[in-house]
This record gives structure tokens, C-alpha cells and sequence, in this order.
């Protein structure tokens, strides 16, 4: 007979991390955990992450995204993070609002790739069609418009306190919850 | 430039150059010039001596002012979900084919725009429109191909056949109010018999509640402003009824704007005011000249101006002020600051209007129909009015009846009265849901037609829209969110953003994008904006809403896509520009569906 409540091994949950269109602000407000960040490894383990320079996203339970949805590849990588991910949020101005990248949403696209390529005195100059490159999308796009996510962490980045504590409460098992203090900016 | 010196010297001159008097002042060079073109702008703003800035203020604010050309006439379809039923749609994009224009757009030589406008109050009339805020009911295709003849022949208003502005009263059952007739002066004379405190007594006794809505009681709202200090006192008829699916106010306004006004010199004996203002919703500007014509008679009479039917200490008259366009200007903090001539936000509460209205002063802001109630009170005492009707919500209510139902009107019943009742009554047995309390009110399926008006039961400002068989509860869900979106001030964030993301939600599920996700955002955001706007009109947006899904939830989860989430946009289509810009057309060029 199996005993009422056997023992379980406490699984190790997986994070995974990516910027889109983006500054690495809010990568760099993870590193401003300082310390902090070794208590955070020795109970997670980190997948796709520009820490781990892993290229592709397995599944995973916790998925940051900072940035906005700017072209192609954005979409590609935003996909992969949903598909893999079973919690998705995303972190910081850009990836909820668009951002700094969404100022160029009033500007024309064939304006603006004609200024920035062609409006100069080599007579080489043209807009560079390498498939390589991702495709530009017509606007720049907050991320909850491409897939569903499950939470958002405001801030332009937001600070290191307010990331171990959204991630500490996810980890443990509450409902995210920032004070005040964490996301007042003035 | 010598006319519009010349078109605004009169108008100018009329308000005294008074700054407080901006909106009335806009209002009515819009009517002379049709537009605040740059020109009306630097004028007005120089002979008030204000920034222009204060103009822009007020011209971006109401619906009904106009900053660019709007053209000689400014055709506007009400867009109640009313109107909408009873085919709106199909008449607007009639008359838009007729001059080859797109919504809003105004015709290359000047001559119209058709556009939409939020409920203009004409529900059991419908469909409705405005011609340059003149009301045109009972529109048909017929009626839509004389109109156009017309503005083609650019035919002034005023040659316009009378029948189109007809408006009726509708009157489908009449009891306490509508059903009495009273002499002029009668209410006011009772109330001087009784003296200051004797009225005021009855008042207490009466247990009248304000019939605008909310349902504070209005002997506690006279009492607080009479016993406020201040140099002056106001009374304020709130007749702003920007609330879709109402239209009582207007009938009252039509047909007993003598009861009306009675009802405002009473509570300015009462409390002590000698000015009083009715605040007139501009959509009902076809009203003015006859309440002026009213005032000017009651004057005449001594029932207005000084020494009141010879009582040396009662002097009060009346102002009218009109709006221009804001829903919003129905809350009563709101509409004092557009009574100031300013843009109508709603102001912080407390303090209350009672003790800090209108410039600062203690102030009443009553309904029409409340201000009715007063004058029975006046003639009939307190103990009569609260026999009739519930203990909580004593006297009778006038509902505002409309949509699917053979004898659409205005219906007087005393409280208590069932919905079942109410649509037996209007000729609508087989009604699949009625709203009541317009689109910031309740949604109610016929499991709870035995529920009644009241305020311990069903609250209403009087509203009461009926939906028959067959209709479709996602529509009028999707009216609603729109309608808010419109209407939102913008001073408070849950609200100016709550009501954006509503309305984008409900299109998008409207679109075929929408998942079980957007649902659930619905559900979150009719709590956020519950429990965090500023004023009521941001924490009762969803209510409609939060009804409709609960208890037509059929109607949206048939438009729900099969996927978890999509997209509300066609991201392939997205990347177009970029394809043509640089010529590719490879795999990596393109977007397919999210597997």
C-alpha cells in the first residue's frame, strides 16, 4: 500500500529569456540582482537566455520576453517562446507597449528604408534584400498583440527588486504581486 | 473677415464677453460660421481675452463643436443600439451613396458630412439623426432621399418640411405626473403656503429619491446645500439625458416644462438659491425657444424674478445652458464644470456639490423629473407621495420604453412595478432581454422579468430597452463598448484606457480574432474598471457587459476562434510593404498562421 502522501522529488522549474526589439535593459536589470542571482540559479535552471547563449527554447515553465515585435524574426522567436513556455510574460516598456522601437509607428516604412539606405552619396545604395535579414514589419508591435500572455512586468527596465520579486513569488508558488514601490518611477 | 467680425459681435455681445460663458459662446458661432475655424478661434480668444489654448480645450472635448470643416450641413445618425435595430445602418449608408462620401468624410464642395453620434434621445421615435442639432425622427429610405434633396437644393432648415421635426410625447400610460393637470403657479403658491421649512418638511417626509439614477435622497441634498456656507446658492436642473435609452427628460421638458421649472423655484425657496440653471443636452436644442417662450410667460406671472407671487424675500429665475455633445456632462460634477465653460470632467467628490458647485458655491443639482416630483410634493404633502410606490423608493417613475415593442413611449408606473408587467404593458410578452438603466445599466433574461423597478430591486434612471426574439446580445454589447470608448473623458486612466481596450477587444472578437482569452481580459477589466475609475461613468461601462455575457454567453462564444489566440490583424499582410520594398519573395519573406 502506497503511503497516503509519498514523498516528491520538488521539481526544478526552467526559465528562458530573449529580447526582440529591445535595448537588453531588462536583461541587464536581471544582472542588477547582483547576489541575488545565485540564490535564483540554485533554484532554477535557465534554457534559450542570452546567459546561456542557447539558440532554441525547449519546454520550459517560465518565459521572459523584453522587447518589441519589430520584424520576422521577432514573430519567429515570440512563437517559440509561446509554444514552449507553459507561462509567458513580458518584461518592460517594449514588450507591453511597443516602446522606444513604436516611435517609428507614425513614419512610413518605404520613408523611412529609403532615408536610412538610399539617401546617400555612394551610388550603391539600396535597400538590402538578403534573405538573411529579417523582413521589417509595417508597424512595431507589443507583444500581447502576436500571442496570449500570461503576465506583464511594468518598468523602462524594470528594477532588479521587482524582477526577483515577480520571479521569487512565481517560483513559490503565489500570484505575482509588485508593491508600489516597485514599479514608481518619479 | 469683416462678416465673421460681424456674424461674432452679436454673439459676443449677448454673453457679455464673459469667459465662464465659452461653450455657449462656441455653440453659437459654430451655428453662425459652421466650423471654429482658426479665424472664429483668434477672435473669440482675443474678445474673452483667454489663451486659445482654452478654446482648443473645449472644441477637442465636445462631440458637437467642430475645429476643422464639417460642411454646410452636419448630418449625424444617432447610434443607439435602438436606432441600429430598427435599421439606421442600412439609412446612413443610403444617404452616403447618394453622395458618393465614406463616414465623416466631408464632400469636396463643402456641402455635408454624415457621420454617427451617440444616442440623441429619440429611442420610440427612431431612427433618429441631427441636421446642424436639429432633431429629425421617424426616418425612413423615403425620407432619407427628401432629406438629401433637399441639402442637395440647399434648402435653409427652416424650409424644411415641419413634419420632419416633429417630435411626440408618446405618452403610454400616465399616472400621478404625467396624468395631472395642475394650474400655473399652483405648485409654487402650495409651496409658499407652507413656508421655507414646512416644504422642507414635506420633502423629508416625502422620501423622494433622485430620479437621475444614483437615488440619493433629495430632502439630504436641499438640506446639506441650504445649511452650506456661502455667498450664493444654485439650483441645477440636470436635463444633460445622454443616457442611451432615455428620453422622459425630453418629454417632461416638451409638455411640463412648467412642472420643471415650479420644481427648480421650489428648491431655490427651500434652499435659499435665487439662480437657477437648466442645463439642456444639445441634442435637444429644438427645445430652447419654447422654454424661453416658458420662461418668459412664467416671468410675466411673478412665478420667476423678483418677490415671487408677492413674497418680498423669494426672488429666482432661470438660465438655460446648453451642451454640446458629451455624455459624461450628465454626472453632476461634470456638468458644473461645463456650466463654468469648461471642458466636463468630473470633478474630485468630496466636496459635493451640495457645499462646493457651481463657482465654488453650495449648488442642487436635481433631474427634470426629480424637480417634477417636487411640485406634487408641494401640492399633495409628503405623506400622500410616500403612500404610493415601495418603502424604499416611494412615488412614481416615468421609464423611457423603447426597441422591440408595438407601443414604444413613455410609461408612469408607481415603483415596485414588475419588468413582466412593463412588458405586457408595451406590447413585448416574448422579450428575449431588456436593458434597463440604459447602456450603464442592467441586462436582464426573462428568468428575471418578475423583478421590479426599484432601487432595493432593479435601480433605473428610466431607461428601458426591449430586445425581442432572434436579436443578437453581442451587438448591443458591442454598441455599448463603443459608445463608452467615445464617451470617456480621458481625466482618470482605468477609464480612458479600460474603455479603449474593451472596445478593441469587442471588435476583435467581432472580427473573428477574438479566443477564450479575450473573454476572460473582458471579465478582468469589467472589475478593474468597477473598482478604480474615477466617476461612474467608467465603474458602470462593463455592467452592461458583465450582464451579457453571463446570461448570453452563446452570442460571443459563437463568434470565438478556434485557436487559443490570434492575432487581430493579418500578420503576413504585415509584412507586404517590406516584401515590395526589397523585392524578396522568399519562404523567409512571409508569415505563415501560428501552428
Amino acid at each position: 500500500m502506497n503511503a497516503p502522501f509519498p514523498p516528491r522529488a520538488k521539481k526544478r522549474l526552467k526559465i528562458a529569456t530573449a529580447t526582440l526589439g529591445g535595448c537588453f535593459g531588462c536583461h541587464m536589470s536581471l544582472l542588477d540582482m547582483d547576489e541575488r542571482f545565485l540564490d535564483l540559479a540554485k533554484l532554477v535552471d535557465f534554457d534559450r537566455s542570452p546567459l546561456t547563449d542557447l539558440k532554441h527554447c525547449g519546454p520550459c515553465d517560465i518565459g521572459l520576453i523584453e522587447g518589441a515585435v519589430c520584424n520576422a524574426e521577432n514573430v519567429h522567436v515570440l512563437r517559440e517562446f509561446r509554444a514552449q513556455c507553459r507561462t509567458l510574460i513580458a518584461v518592460g516598456a517594449c514588450a507591453i507597449n511597443g516602446g522606444l522601437p513604436a516611435q517609428r509607428n507614425p513614419l512610413d516604412l518605404s520613408d523611412l528604408m529609403r532615408k536610412v539606405y538610399c539617401d546617400r552619396v555612394d551610388d550603391t545604395a539600396q535597400i538590402p534584400d538578403d534573405p538573411e535579414l529579417p523582413l521589417m514589419l509595417d508597424k512595431v508591435y507589443p507583444i500581447h498583440e502576436i500571442v496570449r500572455i500570461d503576465y506583464l512586468i511594468p518598468g523602462c527596465p524594470p528594477s532588479a527588486d521587482a524582477l526577483w520579486k515577480f520571479l521569487t513569488d512565481l517560483i513559490e508558488g503565489r500570484t505575482p504581486r509588485l508593491d508600489y514601490a516597485h514599479f514608481r518611477f518619479d | 473677415m469683416a462678416s465673421i467680425d460681424s456674424a461674432l459681435e452679436p454673439i459676443l455681445a449677448r454673453y457679455g464677453r464673459e469667459p465662464s460663458a465659452l461653450l455657449q459662446i462656441l455653440r453659437d458661432a459654430q451655428e453662425a460660421c459652421d466650423w471654429i475655424s482658426p479665424t472664429v478661434r483668434a477672435e473669440v480668444a482675443r474678445a474673452l481675452d483667454i489663451p486659445a489654448t482654452q478654446i482648443d480645450c473645449l472644441t477637442r472635448f465636445y462631440a458637437h463643436l467642430y475645429d476643422e470643416p464639417r460642411g454646410r450641413y452636419r448630418v449625424l445618425f444617432s447610434d443607439n443600439i435602438t436606432d441600429r435595430m430598427a435599421d439606421a445602418p442600412a439609412l446612413m449608408a443610403r444617404m452616403l451613396e447618394q453622395f458618393g462620401l465614406e463616414p465623416g468624410e466631408v464632400s469636396p464642395d463643402g456641402l455635408l458630412s454624415i457621420a454617427t453620434t451617440s444616442c440623441t434621445g429619440m429611442c420610440d421615435q427612431g431612427p433618429a439623426l441631427l441636421v446642424n442639432n436639429r432633431a429629425v425622427t421617424r426616418m425612413t429610405p423615403e425620407r432619407i432621399d427628401a432629406i438629401s434633396a433637399l441639402i442637395r437644393a440647399r434648402a435653409p432648415l427652416d424650409d424644411w418640411p415641419s413634419h420632419f421635426f416633429e417630435v411626440h410625447d408618446n405618452i403610454r400610460r400616465a399616472d400621478i405626473l404625467l396624468g395631472a393637470t395642475c394650474a400655473s403657479g399652483e405648485a409654487i403658491r402650495a409651496a409658499l403656503a407652507r413656508g421655507r421649512d414646512g416644504m422642507f418638511a414635506e420633502m423629508k417626509k416625502s422620501n423622494l429619491r433622485g430620479r437621475g439614477g444614483a437615488g440619493f435622497t433629495t430632502a439630504v441634498k436641499w438640506e446639506a446645500c441650504r445649511d452650506a456656507p456661502g455667498e450664493a446658492r444654485f439650483v441645477i436642473c440636470n436635463a444633460d439625458e445622454g443616457e442611451p435609452g432615455t428620453f422622459k427628460d425630453r418629454v417632461l421638458l416638451q409638455s411640463y416644462a412648467g412642472r420643471v421649472f415650479e420644481g427648480m423655484a421650489i428648491a431655490g425657496y427651500v434652499t435659499g438659491a435665487n439662480k437657477g440653471f437648466l442645463y439642456l443636452r444639445g441634442e435637444y436644442s429644438y427645445l430652447r425657444a419654447p422654454l424661453e417662450a416658458k420662461l418668459a410667460e412664467m416671468r410675466r406671472e411673478n412665478l420667476l424674478g423678483d418677490a415671487i407671487c408677492g413674497d418680498a424675500g423669494f426672488s429666482f429665475d432661470i438660465m438655460i445652458h446648453m451642451g454640446a455633445g458629451a455624455y459624461i456632462c450628465g454626472e453632476e460634477t461634470a456638468l458644473i464644470e461645463s456650466l463654468e465653460g469648461k471642458a466636463g470632467k468630473p470633478r474630485i467628490r468630496p466636496p459635493f456639490p451640495a457645499t462646493y458647485g457651481y463657482l465654488g458655491q453650495p449648488t442642487v443639482v436635481n433631474n427634470v423629473e426629480t424637480l417634477c416630483k417636487a411640485t406634487e410634493i408641494a401640492i399633495q404633502g409628503g405623506a400622500f407621495y410616500a403612500g404610493q410606490g415601495t418603502q424604499q423608493s416611494t412615488g412614481t417613475k416615468i421609464l423611457s420604453v423603447s426597441g422591440d415593442c408595438e407601443r414604444p413611449g413613455l410609461y408612469e408606473y408607481p415603483f415596485g412595478v414588475s419588468i413582466a408587467q412593463v412588458l405586457e404593458d408595451c406590447g413585448a410578452e416574448d422579450a428575449f432581454a431588456v436593458q434597463i438603466g440604459g447602456a450603464a445599466g442592467n441586462c436582464l433574461a426573462p428568468h428575471e422579468f418578475d423583478r421590479c423597478i426599484a432601487f432595493e430591486d432593479v435601480p433605473t434612471a428610466g431607461a428601458f430597452m426591449v430586445f425581442g426574439q432572434g436579436r443578437d446580445m453581442f451587438e448591443t454589447a458591442l454598441n455599448f463598448a463603443n459608445f463608452f470608448e467615445h464617451e470617456s473623458c480621458g481625466f482618470c486612466t482605468p477609464c480612458r484606457v479600460g474603455t479603449a481596450i474593451v472596445a478593441r477587444m469587442m471588435n476583435k472578437i467581432d472580427a473573428g480574432h477574438g479566443a477564450r482569452y479575450e473573454l476572460n481580459e473582458l471579465n478582468r477589466l469589467d472589475v478593474l474598471l468597477r473598482t478604480s475609475s474615477h466617476c461612474g461613468l467608467g465603474q458602470s461601462a462593463t455592467m452592461a457587459l458583465r450582464d451579457m455575457m453571463q446570461k448570453f454567453a452563446p452570442a460571443f462564444e459563437r463568434r470565438l476562434s478556434l485557436k487559443d489566440f490570434e492575432p487581430g490583424f493579418d500578420l503576413d499582410a504585415a509584412l507586404a510593404e517590406a516584401r515590395a520594398l526589397t523585392g524578396r519573395d522568399d519562404e523567409a519573406a512571409h508569415l505563415g498562421a501560428d501552428s
